[in-house]
């Protein structure tokens, strides 16, 4: 099987250059469905346990190699061993789901580029979309630590290749770029590790690891691996490249990328602590610390944005942090030898990484539906998008409902998962991890909460109210071709939240799999508790649709009758006098005024001044993190720039350093320095 | 269910202590106790009108807002015995229950696309966002110092824990007041009854909403109010009782005081400046994190 597919993937995937344009698009989704349907079988049969792969088939070869998680591939240069166990077929799932939407949804959205772009930039970015689909397949399966790498690096290539599809703006070409540099930092990283792995093991290979780790200092490794893993992931200090590349590539595409690619960071950082053997509570509290962290001061930036793309990006960031909260809990819980701790905060996480691929993308996609529409991102331009796409806007609440971890969908599952974990953990140890613990709750609460606040910022004021510019051109809601894979994402979140269970069993079975954990008599109770959730969800949605039906029966032999929204006696009140984006978040601001600094820009009216003309306001968020990171660079740029004097371009003085080099050399050697 | 039906019976004259406390405090005689429930059947009975820059989302909103606070009073425990719905955790689900209703009243309010309903929304959501920690540091310390998580399991072993329910008790009374009153816009935050529309939280969100519509979000506000009401009575009441015994009768007497003592609160104090809103009520999370230090000095030898 595998000799077959994986030659037909990657020759299929090279096909899509030379396919006509009229069917390239078909051709795209009947490739990605195919690579999708042919990895997803043994990764569904793995991860929910099926006797078929348990390394013994007996039957038919066919079936045998259909449903082979072991893929051995030979070609000429040696061999690729593709792996498929429980976590990587949980990941594979996710990336599965989430790349067929977004390549379903890329058909509309991308209508409205024909004219521009050319042939060759469509064949392009299908292209790379495929190979962003292949590279994190391969990300997930490779053990190896040299493939890994190349499918790590093939993996940011192709992401890089997708964002810079609008090229043409200045703005984004610079952030592709910003973006290939940053992924080339984690992967020095990533390198860094599986060198010192080698030289630990002699291997260079995730299986290497716990022979690693069973002799060797367990933080530096894991440190390095976290590091490089964080820069995909998005954890903050190593975020900066998230917030502008989500809202510079195409919507299907940041969907993708934020839903599935940062994620691979997750499952990098999963796949070491697998292995991880001591200092366990150490390297728990810093992810918990970083994450925590993260959490917190992505939502904060998040609310301060303008840029409706700009803001959901920097809640993957928060979503993230939720999940680290989560691995932390974990890792806290593996420490302590505490099976409950590491099965609740593991499984909260793994399931956070799947909710928030399905919200994430939702989100995306009808935003995405949004600019299509109106144009813009800029949150305090739009306004009243609900009365012109009242589907899409119904698909941006279930996502933003989800997000927030309300109940009844599916980010409360993970949310209430962690939550419990944290209780639960309050009294597990010292008096210190208590403390501890607590300030993540604290964190995770005010993290819920102010998910909330900016989630009513973001569909308040873009989709409620009315229009606060005027809209010049016709608009009406996105095609069905649109809608329809938001609509799957939409059930999917439902489902996940009424009937949790189904999700949670494979889940946990993973983790006691890969963890070694014993079965837990918590499991009875754990099926209680969401038993109990999703009865009172079910309730709940009952109620709601008994109050409407009431409410309809009694108004309907009314006479209801229509006017304009109360003004409070004034009687001309104009759009523009609705609370803006920047109004609803100032008030936050003025309280995160010491971690959170915008800039304004305003000319205030003086006292003589009795006519006041034309005026105009500003205000630009700041990410501290960012100017961090540029004083770092103009630094770097700044020695370099000294050391360019050397780079005099007279053959002679070359020579000369050529001359020094040997000089020294001969000298160290000398001294037996070296 | 025991608890969620007694503070729907509760519910029914809570607002009218409230008013009658409130305006024999001012010197007059005051309505009748059943007349707020007068209010809304008649607004039952009443029509409506509706914005035209309005959507579903407008429509929506208070049937989400009370259905959530309906789901939340499922798991209202009674003292002495097992909520049907209680589960491990179950008070995470009520915060985050009660989260939901509210999000869909914040953006009911901003559908209408009124400044005043802005800035009301905005209000809620930066009051509601900075109260949950409270809420949760205080459970978390309810379950630390007795061991479980489920309200039921919580408040019951939460009495035996000896000297410390004492000081513990004080401080989750005095908070569990002071997060109901921010929750339902009452007074150190936001008055009710001022007459600028500037100035109010949670009366300018509803400024629109008229009729049946009107009536379900009161309805809401009410049972918000015995929902808190019944948290208080499952922490000061004793465990020993069951059905039909003093219990009900004392459950009864604690609302009926909550009530009084909010109407006295509301008579004898003035709302903060807004502007001072958010540092009360980030007072109140530094309160519960002392609580809960406390807590972990006194039980687990913080100093050695």
């Amino acid at each position: 099987m595998e000799q077959f597919f994986i030659p037909a993937a990657v020759l299929g995937s090279f096909l899509i250059l030379v396919v006509p344009g009229k069917y390239r698009y078909y051709y795209t989704l009947t490739l990605i469905l195919f690579i999708s349907i042919v990895t997803s079988v043994p990764a569904a049969l793995q991860f929910i346990g099926s006797p078929y792969i348990a390394g013994n088939v007996s039957g038919n070869s066919l079936s045998a190699s259909l449903f082979s998680t072991n893929w051995i591939f030979k070609g000429y240069l040696g061999e690729l061993r593709f792996t498929i166990d429980k976590l990587s077929s949980f990941f594979i799932l996710v990336t599965n789901f989430t790349v067929i939407t977004g390549i379903l949804y890329s058909r509309g959205y991308l209508k409205a580029y024909a004219g521009v772009k050319n042939p060759a930039q469509f064949a392009l970015h299908n292209f790379s979309y495929t190979w962003l689909h292949l590279s994190m397949l391969a990300v997930l399966t490779l053990r190896d630590g040299l493939s890994f790498l190349i499918a790590w690096e093939l993996m940011a290539v192709s992401s890089f290749m997708l964002i810079l599809f609008e090229a043409e703006k200045r703005s984004t070409l610079k952030t592709a770029v910003n973006y290939l540099v940053q992924m080339h930092i984690g992967f020095v990283f990533l390198l860094i590790a599986f060198l010192l792995t080698e030289a630990g093991t002699g291997q260079m290979s995730f299986d290497a690891l716990p022979a690693y780790f069973a002799n060797h200092n367990n933080i530096v490794l894991f440190l390095i691996f976290f590091a490089g893993f964080a820069v995909k992931a998005g954890f903050i200090p190593f975020h900066t490249w998230l917030p502008e590349a989500h809202p510079a590539a195409p919507s299907h595409v940041s969907g993708v990328m934020s839903g599935v690619m940062i994620k691979m960071g997750i499952y990098g950082i999963v796949r070491v602590l697998i292995s991880v053997q001591s200092d366990l509570f150490l390297i728990g509290w810093i992810i918990l610390v970083v994450s925590a962290f993260s959490g917190l001061f992505g939502v904060m930036l998040a609310i301060a944005q303008h840029d409706l793309k700009k803001l959901l990006a920097y809640h993957s960031i928060e979503n993230i942090g939720i999940i680290g909260i989560g691995l932390g809990l974990g890792t806290i819980g593996l420490g302590l030898q505490n099976p409950l701790l590491t099965l609740l905060g593991f499984s909260g996480a793994l399931l956070h990484v799947l909710n928030h691929s399905l919200f994430k993308s939702l989100l995306f996609f009808s935003t995405g539906s949004v600019y299509k529409a109106f144009h813009t991102l800029n949150i305090d331009q739009l306004g009243g998008v609900i009365h012109k796409m009242p589907k899409t806007a119904a698909l941006f609440l279930i996502g933003a409902v989800a997000i927030c971890g309300l109940p009844p969908l599916n980010g409360f599952i993970s949310e209430v998962l962690i939550y419990i974990g944290l209780f639960k953990g309050l009294s597990a140890g010292s008096a210190y991890l208590s403390i501890t613990l607590l300030l993540a709750l604290v964190s995770l609460t005010l993290i819920g909460g102010l998910a909330i606040f900016c989630f009513s910022k973001a569909f308040g004021i873009v989709f409620l109210g009315s229009p606060r510019t005027e809209i010049k051109h016709p608009v009406s809601e996105a095609e069905f071709g649109m809608l329809f894979p938001q609509y799957l994402i939409a059930g999917l979140i439902v489902v996940i939240g009424l009937l949790p269970m189904i999700f949670l069993n494979p889940l946990i079975n993973l983790i006691s799999t890969e963890f070694h954990l014993e079965p837990l008599p918590i499991m009875g109770s754990l099926s209680g508790v969401f038993t109990k959730i999703s009865l009172i969800s079910i309730i709940l949605i009952i109620m709601i649709s008994v109050l409407m039906f009431v409410r309809h029966f009694l108004l309907k032999s009314r006479t209801v009758e229509y006017g304009p929204t109360w003004g409070c006696g004034s009687m001309n009140t104009s759009a523009r006098q609705q609370y803006t984006g920047t109004s609803y978040a100032d008030n936050f601001l003025e309280i995160a005024q010491p971690v959170l600094r915008s800039k304004v820009e305003y000319r205030p009216i003086h006292d003589d001044e009795i006519f006041p003309s034309h005026r105009s306001f500003s205000i630009h968020p700041f990410d501290i993190f960012r100017s961090i990171l540029n004083k770092l660079t103009d630094f770097t740029m700044l020695v370099l720039k000294k050391l360019a004097r050397l780079q005099t371009g007279n053959i002679r003085h070359y020579i000369l350093y050529a001359f020094i080099f040997i000089l020294l050399i001969f000298a160290l050697l000398y001294l037996k320095i070296i | 269910m025991t608890g969620a039906l007694l503070a729907i019976v509760s519910a029914i004259f809570f607002p009218g202590i409230i008013l009658r406390v409130k305006s024999i405090a001012s010197g007059r005689k005051g309505p009748g106790i059943l007349q707020p429930w007068n209010n809304i059947f008649l607004l039952f009975r009443k029509s409506s009108v509706f914005s035209t820059t309005t959507s579903y989302i407008f429509r929506l909103a208070p049937a989400v807002y009370l259905a959530t606070i309906c789901c939340a009073l499922m798991l209202l425990p009674f003292p002495g015995m097992p909520s049907i719905m209680g589960f491990e955790g179950d008070f995470i689900l009520f915060a985050y229950l009660l989260a939901l209703g509210k999000l869909l009243f914040i953006l009911g309010a901003l559908d209408t696309g009124s400044s005043f309903e802005g800035m009301g929304a905005n209000r809620e959501a930066l009051y509601s966002m900075l109260t949950e920690p409270a809420f949760f540091i205080l459970f978390g310390t309810l379950a630390l110092l007795s061991g479980h998580l489920s309200m039921h399991e919580i408040f019951s072993h939460f009495q035996f824990a000896g000297e410390f329910s004492l000081i513990t008790g004080a401080i989750a009374i005095y908070l569990l007041v002071q997060i109901a009153m921010i929750e339902n816009s009452r007074m150190p935050v936001d008055d009710p009854k001022t007459h600028l529309e500037l100035t109010m939280v949670h009366e300018v969100m509803i400024l629109d909403y008229s009729g049946v519509d009107l009536a379900l979000i009161q309805t809401g506000t009410n049972l918000k109010f015995v929902l808190y009401g019944g948290l208080l009575a499952n922490l000061i009441l004793p465990v020993n009782g069951g059905w039909l015994s003093a219990n009900v009768m004392l459950f009864f007497l604690v609302q009926a005081a909550f009530a009084a003592a909010i109407g006295l609160m509301e008579s004898f104090r003035a709302r903060k400046k807004l502007a001072k809103n958010p540092q009360f009520i980030v007072t109140l999370s530094s309160i519960a994190l002392i609580g809960f230090i406390l807590v972990l000095l006194l039980t687990r030898n913080l100093i050695r």
